[in-house]
This record gives structure tokens, sequence and C-alpha cells, in this order.
């Protein structure tokens, strides 16, 4: 274990090297989980991973143009230059294959990515048997090599990036409306195709940035997964963006730190991992998409929509076999409310038992019939109102045949806000009948056994 | 250009590998998972390091199988993200092969002491020294022949693919176009599914181990395109496809061999160049393919537009 005072060392950046690479890392993540985020929302996450195939080709070219001038091959912005060269080719490469072809996106990126790479392993071979240079160098563009960037791999890591930041902060309304709606965009009169290609653009310069920091495999989840885990967050666009770049940012700073503390860490992979990370806390506790909060809702839904399915059976029963307005007898026998809808036993039972809860109904000599309450009366009321409403609608307005008309409205009644009840009330008043606060069904009921 | 019969096994491991692979491809094409291909080969890494770190020898057998569970839990995990978790399923594909090719990388660098394990190997495989391991020396007309350890693995895969999808064809055809139809018509789409992707992770596995992860990649995906390309049956796209992808790895290997020395350079990786010729096939068939061709549509809308 590292002692306490390393710990304190690296997290307050005071190792001149930790400091460098935790720098780099950090505004790597940043700008890859901005970029990120306007992949996923284009539904494009593994363009990154094409791209970042792609630039093999790119780093072996270079080098190989390098060592015919005479040099040794070894200038880092030559080599990145070429690698988002065929980046870009790869990316245009894909966009003409899809909108040439019969071929569908993901069978474009996977040809470019493996043709690309498969060229840049080719050429790579052929570097390797050069009597000139070593290609050592070069296969830190597939693995990284985090903990031992210099200070000119950082300078130009930090041009990139704020290259990048600027750029997108500054196109930041076009970029939105090109992931949310392109036709809109186009029809505008905006240059959509440019935009796009901007875009593009912009990511492979981030991806050509990640690729000394953490390698060709390992920038595609820096560019995936931040934006993955941001979206469960939020359903806006800018919130979800900023808390992207914020994780990418985080992993960034915890995967470079966690890396500089243990022997043997890869810095690369602990970002990955720790990205991970924070994407499967997100994906269960996201506030606005994660798991949990939708299983919630959903069991929530479904206990309104049981407890106004109990009421209106209760409601619909009484109605069929008194005429008077005022009900008297409440009383109904359990094996009618089963016959009134397909629910299981089981699932009536815990209506039964919620509603109660509640004071809508009472069980007055246990299990066989039950009662409904005051209470549970102006509520079955309301419930079977609001159903009857919907159907009139929908049978006024949308024309659902009279047969269906009951189902339809079974699905949609629930979501029916005040307002809106409101609103059909006054536009259907004349089909209610004078002085009852429940309109007639438009449609026979007919009485469970 | 001097001729061994260790080209000649290359050639057949070669083909038999991008047989194997393009036979499957087909259907990953049509049901939109391309990308499949890539992402298991990438995942099947933590598969391999604990298979090793766990038998201590690189034991093909069991490294096989911890590579395979690794790739089918690859499309396990990319299916319940993508379904629980309502994420893209190209973006949870992408988190999935990542983060367990970092788990991987990261159990090779912990276990470095023991483990002998070389990633580069898995991702470029290492198809010229194939042949040296040899298991098998029957002898046909009076010739001995040496048959290598992966030519037998390979033909092993490759009959079992085809077995695969002759069987299965109706099913395939169905469930791949259509997964609810096939749903009413008592097709299990979803073990369709889970069982064709355990035979991509198996085939990916067999045939990396033998010639690279990168010829995997390619021969998923790209002859089954250019076959996409050629008809609308899918019995002639799969012939097809078949036919592209021994095409390409013959020209592969021979263009390994021959390009780099036009300029003067020394031979290359015949896995890259497997690749590289798939994709000229490819361009190829775009532009100047009968009916989907890109000249084609091209003569046909100004014609229309006359």
């Amino acid at each position: 274990m590292p002692e306490l005072s390393d710990i304190w060392n690296v997290l307050i950046l005071r190792d001149y090297n930790t400091r460098l690479v935790v720098i780099c890392t950090i505004l790597l993540g940043c700008a890859c989980g901005l970029m990120g985020g306007f992949l996923l929302l284009r539904k494009r996450s593994l363009m990154g991973d094409t791209l970042s195939h792609a630039t093999l080709p790119g780093v072996g070219l270079s080098f190989m143009l390098l060592v015919a001038l005479g040099g040794d091959g070894k200038s880092l912005p030559i080599l990145l230059a070429g690698a988002g060269i065929t980046g870009v080719i790869g990316c245009a490469a894909v966009l003409f294959i899809r909108e040439q072809t019969r071929i569908k996106d993901d069978t474009a990126m996977g040809i470019v990515l493996s043709v690309f790479f498969g060229a840049g392993v080719a050429i790579l071979g052929v570097i390797q048997k050069m009597p000139e240079g070593s290609a050592a160098g070069l296969e830190s563009f597939i693995y990284g090599k985090t903990a031992s960037m210099v200070m000119s791999d950082f300078q130009i890591l930090v041009f990139i990036t704020v290259c990048v930041l600027t750029c997108s902060l500054l196109l930041f309304k076009e970029f939105r409306l090109l992931c949310f709606d392109e036709n809109f965009a186009a029809s505008l009169g905006w240059p959509v195709k440019f935009l796009d290609i901007l875009l593009l653009a912009l990511i492979t310069a981030v991806t050509v940035a990640g690729l000394q920091a953490v390698g060709l495999i390992l920038i595609i989840a820096f560019l995936i997964t931040p934006a993955a885990a941001a979206r469960f967050w939020t359903n806006q666009l800018d919130r979800m963006l900023m808390l992207s770049a914020l994780i990418g940012a985080a992993s960034g700073w915890i995967g470079a730190s966690l890396s500089a503390f243990f022997p043997r860490l890869p810095a690369g992979t602990v970002i990955v991992l720790v990205a991970a990370l924070f994407f499967v806390v997100s994906m269960l506790i996201g506030t606005e998409r994660g798991v949990m909060i939708r299983f919630l809702r959903q069991s929530q839904l479904e206990k309104r929509m049981g407890r106004q399915h109990l009421l209106r059976a209760l409601y619909e029963i009484l109605e069929g076999g008194r005429v008077t307005e005022e009900l008297i007898i409440r009383t109904v026998p359990f094996r009618q409310i089963l016959g009134r809808r397909t629910w299981s036993d089981r699932k009536l039972r815990d209506y039964i038992r919620r509603a109660y809860n509640e004071g809508l109904v009472e069980a007055p000599n246990k299990a066989d019939s039950i009662l409904l309450t005051e209470t549970g009366l102006v509520e079955a009321k309301q419930a079977t109102r609001n159903h009857r409403l919907w159907e009139m609608y929908l049978i006024e307005y949308a024309d659902v045949a009279t047969s269906r008309v009951d189902r339809d409205a079974d699905m949609v009644e629930h979501i029916l806000g005040d307002k809106m009840v409101m609103r059909l009330e006054n536009k259907l008043q004349a089909y209610c009948l004078a002085g009852s606060l429940v309109p007639q069904s438009p449609h026979p009921i007919h009485p469970g056994d | 250009m001097e001729w061994y019969s260790i080209d000649t096994w290359i050639l057949v491991t070669g083909s038999l590998a991008a047989g194997a692979c393009a036979l499957l491809g087909n259907f990953l094409v049509l049901r939109k998972m391309s990308m499949m291909g890539d992402a298991i080969s990438h995942a099947v890494l933590p598969g391999l390091a604990i298979a090793f770190l766990v038998t201590g020898a690189r034991a093909s057998l069991s490294m096989f199988i911890g590579a395979a569970i690794a790739g089918v839990l690859t499309a396990v995990f990319t299916q319940w993200i993508s379904r629980f978790g309502k994420v893209d399923e190209g973006a949870s594909m992408g988190i999935v092969f990542t983060t367990l090719f970092a788990l991987g990388l990261l159990l090779i660098v912990q276990g470095a002491d023991h483990v002998d394990l070389d990633p580069s190997c898995v991702l470029y495989g290492a198809i010229e020294l194939t042949p040296l391991d040899v298991v098998w020396r029957p002898t046909l007309f009076g010739l001995s022949i040496e048959v290598p350890r992966t030519a037998l693995v390979l033909a092993g895969v490759t009959l079992f693919n085809a077995v695969f999808v002759v069987a299965f064809f109706k099913e395939l055809r169905i469930s791949s176009f259509d997964a609810e139809l096939a749903t009413t018509m008592g097709i299990d789409s979803k073990l369709m599914h889970y069982l064709l992707m355990t035979l991509v992770a198996v085939t990916t596995v067999a045939c990396f181990e033998c010639v690279g992860s990168i010829i995997v990649i390619a021969m998923l995906i790209v002859p089954a395109a250019t076959a996409h390309l050629l008809t609308d049956r899918l019995w002639l796209m799969v012939v097809l496809s078949v036919l592209i992808a021994i095409g390409s790895a013959i020209l592969g290997h021979l263009s390994a061999l021959i390009v780099p020395a036009w300029f003067g350079f020394a031979d290359t990786s015949t896995s890259g160049m497997m690749a590289v010729m798939a994709g000229l096939i490819f361009s190829t068939v775009m532009l100047f393919a009968p009916k989907y061709g890109v000249l084609q549509r091209f003569v046909k809308r100004t014609q229309a537009v006359k």
C-alpha cells in the first residue's frame, strides 16, 4: 500500500510527471466526454471505434514518409497529422457507403474499421522489416503510453483539446439542432452536411490527441462511456454534455492518480474501468433514466392503474344492479369483481388491500364481498367518469369503433391530467345525463359473472 | 517470389478462417449487428487471461473455453444494458467491449511475471507461424502431407458453421428479416440470436488464435456486405460471401508477398493484406455492381431525370 503522504502528493499534483499525466487525462476526459455526448445522441457511438482504428494506417504512412525524407520518423505532430488524415478519410468513407449504397450504418463502420486497420497492420508489418527505423515507438499508438508522456505530448494535447472545446461551445446551438432534428435544420437552410463533417473532424482531433494518452482501443471507451453514463441523469442536452465532460474528467483524474499509486496499473486501463464504474452506478441510480427510478415509476403507475380499475369495476357493477342515484347497498361479491377484468386473483386482492388501507372499501364479512365506502364512492364516480369521457372523446374525435373504445380508453385514461378532464368535460357536457355526475357508458357493459 | 509448402498452408488456413467467418457474417450484416465481431474479438482478452492465470499454461482448450465464455458474455451484457438501461445498442456494445478489454489488459499486466501472453499477438495473430505446428502426417497418393493443427481446427469450425447455417437456414432467414414473424411461426428468435452469438464467439476465438483478430473482423463483415450488393437471394448471398472471403484470403497472401517488393520493401503481414484485399473487392463491387452499384444508381438517376 502506498503511504498517505504519497497519496497526498499525487492528489495535489506535486510530482512533475504525475502532474503532467493527470492534467492531460483530465483535459482529454473533458473533451472526449463532450464530443461523446454528441456522438451518443446521433446514435453514432461506434464511430469513435471506426475512427480510432482508421488512424493506424496514417501513423504508419507518415512514419514511412518521414523515414523516406531522411528523418528518424519520430516527429509526433506529423504522425498525428497523418493519423488525423486517414481518420477523416475513414469517416468520409463510412458516410459515402451509407448514403450511396444499400449497406447500413453499422456494416459501413465495420468495413471501414477492419479494412483500414488491416492496412495499418500491413504497413506496420513493412516498417518492422525496414532496416532504418524501428517501429517500436508506433506500438504506443495502439496501447497508449500514459505514464511516459512528456512536455511536447502535453502541449499538443492541450492545444487540441482547447481548440475542440472552444469550437463546440461556439457552435453549440448548431450541433444541438443537428443532434435532435437533422431534417429540420436542413429545412432552415443550415449547412447540415458541413456541420456533420465538422463535428466528425472535431471528434477525429480528440481521438488523435488521445491516441498517445490512452491508446487506440481505450480512447473508444472515453468517447462512449461518460456520455452514456451522463444520459441517465438528465434529459437536457446542455446539462448532459456538462455532466458527461465532468464524468470524463473525473475518470481521467481518478484513473491516472490510481495508476500513480500502485505499480503495474496502466493508466489507460484504469481510466476505462473507472469510467465503466461511473456508468454502472449511473445506470442503477440515475435520477432521470436509471433502472431503479424507471422501475419505481413503472410500479407506481401500475398501482394507480390497479386502483382505478378496481374502483371503476365496483361502480359499474353497482350501476348495473341499481338504477337509483344513491346506490344504497354498496356490497359487491368478490367473484363478480374478478369476472370484470382479466386480472389474477392475487393481483386483485392486492389492489383491494391497498384500497382498504386508503379507506375506499371495507370488507364486512371477510373475503367474500366488499363494500364501497362513502369516499370510495366519490373516487369510483370520478374514475368511471374519466373513463367514459375518454371513451366519448375517442368515439367523437378519434373515430374509434364503439366495440374497441373500452380497451383504448383503458390505455390512456390513467395519464389524464385534471386540466384535460376539465376541457373534455366542457366539450362533452351535452352527452352527460342531466343531473348525473357520471355520463352513461357509450357502449353496453357486459356484466361479469 | 519463392513458394514453399508453408505458403500453401497459409493459404489453406486463411481461406478456412475466412470462409468460417463469412458464413456467419451474412446474418450479422442482415441483423444490423456487424460491429459484434469487432466487439467480441476485443472482449475475449480477459477470458484468455483468466484461463491462463487459472491453469497456468497456454493450453489451448482452456483458453478457448475462457475466450468463448467472454465472447458470449459480451453479447449478453450488450443486450442487458441496451434493454434495461435503454441505451443505444452501439453504445452499450462499445461500453462492454472496451471495459472487458481494459480488464483483460489489466490482468495481463498484473500477472506479467507469470503470464506470457502478448496482446499484440491476439490482435494481429501469427498466421505466418501456423504451419510450423504439425500434428498430423497422412500420406496421400504417395505424398506425405504435414497438416498443421490450426488447419484441422479451422476445418472443424468451418464445417460446423456450414452445418449450422444449412440446418437452421429457414429459422435464421426468418428471424433475421422479421423477428416478430418468426415468433408467430413458433421460432424462438431469442434462442437463434444467442446461438448465432455463441457461434460467432467460438469462431472468433478459434480463428484469431490461428490468424489474428483483424481477419476475423474483416471477414465477418466485408465479404457478406459485398455479396449483399450483388444479390437479393439469401442462399446466393451466403455462397457468394464465402467465395469472396476465400478469394480475398488468397489474394491477401499473394499481395503480402508481392506488393511490398514493388516499393523495395520486404514482405508484410498476411492478415493485414487479407483485410485490405477484401476492402478492394468491396470497393470494386460497390462501384460496379449490376443492380446496387454506385455507378448503376447514378446512371439510373440521370435517366430518370431525362
